[in-house]
């Protein structure tokens, strides 16, 4: 999708006369008139607070594909409702998902927008790299001539901004005074109601069992992705005869490790993430093992995989569980609460054993071949 | 349901004789470390930190040290392997690696 039509499809009427673009800076000049005001700025956008069709698809597609990569709003100022000099300013990234929630949240109300250009990526992710940063939001509030369109000083920031969000600096070099708003948009309304004040809920990041459901897809389609190498593997290491590559035995034989590849997949990338708060122990890597261990042991029950010899089933035992575990160790980039510290000692310690999982199972795999032409 | 990673892990450190008693930290941390006790800032649980850093960055005075980084194994281990920080490849050039 072009960043032409993106922009077409959160904007429910555009008011741009000004043929400059927000990167320019404002001249005194120039004027875009909104409703009885006339807004001394480079650009502003007015943009509505319903999601359309496109919307909700495009949501939908960035939740599941790399095409968050894609779904950006142009960086500047934007208008909700009919905004004035005493309208709140609230700044929100480039990433079109950040900005669709935001503008729903402003239902009703008289508002406007400052989008900062984080390459399209989410307030959090962007404030960790920096990009949705003091910097940033001093050159945009600049940019936009933000102290000519607002006669107050003061900016609500998302509250997971200020990971990169430095408010005394900002507040130095703009004169314009940081409010970090709550985590969620839609507590937005109550937070303003509220008189500018988050509750302690509001201030929490949650991970609810539908949070970790929705980036299930995140893990699982990159997983998937390597499937058809797991499956070319097994495919060899089954139909590898005396008499060359044969298709029979390759699938005799590797139907059951691709049905317990796929079950470990899914233990680690979807099963682990929505069990998350009720597998015991804090590591990722042992619930994703236990995970796993279940999932391989209850495939066997189901007596749908017959594995022809206890090597096998020994291989299957070490390698799946041991799959699925560093599949949930991933999930860990997709968890709003597991710190670097945590994880480097996570991994310092299951590295190894994935790597000696590995071994193993390819000894007992070579001895099991040994033996069946032996 | 509070969700906690590993113990006695954190790098986070205070110092309480440097807090001016402003609030930012208790504003900006998404796991609630951080309140407000008889002017200053006191910890409630730093098994809670995930090292984002927005507290660092917000305190002016300098009473807070945290070792910020991503809590991302595939940004670890390819920090592992190719060097330099982790970071989690959400670099906007497309070869993000799904941690956001």
């Amino acid at each position: 999708m072009s960043e032409q039509s993106e922009k077409s499809c959160c904007t429910s009427q555009t008011i741009t006369p000004s043929p400059c673009c927000g990167e320019k800076g404002p001249t005194t000049d120039r004027f875009v008139r909104m409703g009885d005001l006339r807004v001394p700025s480079p650009a502003v956008q007015h943009v509505g607070t319903g999601w359309s069709r496109a919307d909700r698809w495009g949501a939908f597609r960035s939740r599941i594909s790399a095409f968050r990569m894609q779904y950006r709003v142009e960086p500047g100022l934007y208008a909700v409702g009919s905004p004035d000099k005493t309208s709140d300013v609230f700044v929100s990234a480039n990433y079109k998902l950040s900005f669709d929630h935001l503008r729903r949240a402003l239902k009703g109300r008289d508002a406007w927008i400052v989008v900062l250009d984080t390459k399209g990526i989410n307030v959090w992710c962007a404030a960790g790299k920096g990009t949705f940063g003091t910097e940033e939001l001093i050159r945009r509030i600049r940019a936009v001539g933000l102290d000519r369109v607002v006669e107050h000083r003061r900016v609500i920031v998302p509250q997971l901004g200020a990971v990169g969000v430095a408010a005394h600096v900002v507040k130095k070099e703009t004169g314009f005074r940081v409010l970090f708003g709550p985590v969620a948009a839609k507590d937005i309304p109550t937070f303003i109601d509220a008189g500018y004040r988050a509750t302690r809920e509001m201030r929490k990041v949650r991970f609810s069992m539908w949070d970790r459901l929705v980036l299930t897809p995140m893990e699982l389609n990159p997983a998937m992705k390597k499937f058809p190498y797991f499956l070319v593997g097994v495919f060899l290491l089954f139909g590898l005869q005396r008499e060359g590559i044969l298709f029979r035995p390759a699938w005799d034989g590797g139907l059951s490790f691709v049905i317990l590849g796929l079950v470990s997949v899914l233990a680690g990338t979807v099963f682990m993430p929505i069990l998350l708060p009720y597998l015991p122990t804090p590591s990722f890597g042992i619930k994703g093992w236990i995970a796993g261990l279940l999932s391989t042991c209850a495939t066997f029950l189901a007596g749908g995989v017959p594995l022809r010899s206890v090597l096998l089933s020994l291989v299957a035992l070490i390698l799946f569980p041991a799959a699925s575990s560093y599949l949930a160790l991933n999930f860990t980039g997709s968890t709003p609460y597991t710190g670097m510290s945590g994880v480097e000692k996570e991994l310092k310690r299951a590295l190894p054993l994935y790597f000696t999982a590995l071994v193993l199972s390819a000894l007992f795999l070579i001895i099991y071949k040994v033996r069946t032409w032996g | 349901m509070t969700m906690k990673y590993l113990k006695d892990v954190a790098t986070l450190k205070y110092d309480p004789e440097k807090c001016k008693g402003c609030g930012r930290c208790v504003e900006v941390c998404p796991h609630c470390v951080f309140e407000m006790k008889e002017k200053r800032a006191v910890i409630t649980d730093r098994d809670l930190c995930m090292e984002c850093g927005a507290c660092v960055k917000n305190c002016e005075f300098g009473a807070i040290l945290v070792n910020p980084g991503v809590g991302c194994a595939s940004a670890i281990i390819n920090s592992l392997l190719f060097g330099g920080e982790p970071s989690c490849g959400c670099d906007g050039e497309g070869n993000g690696n799904g941690c956001c």
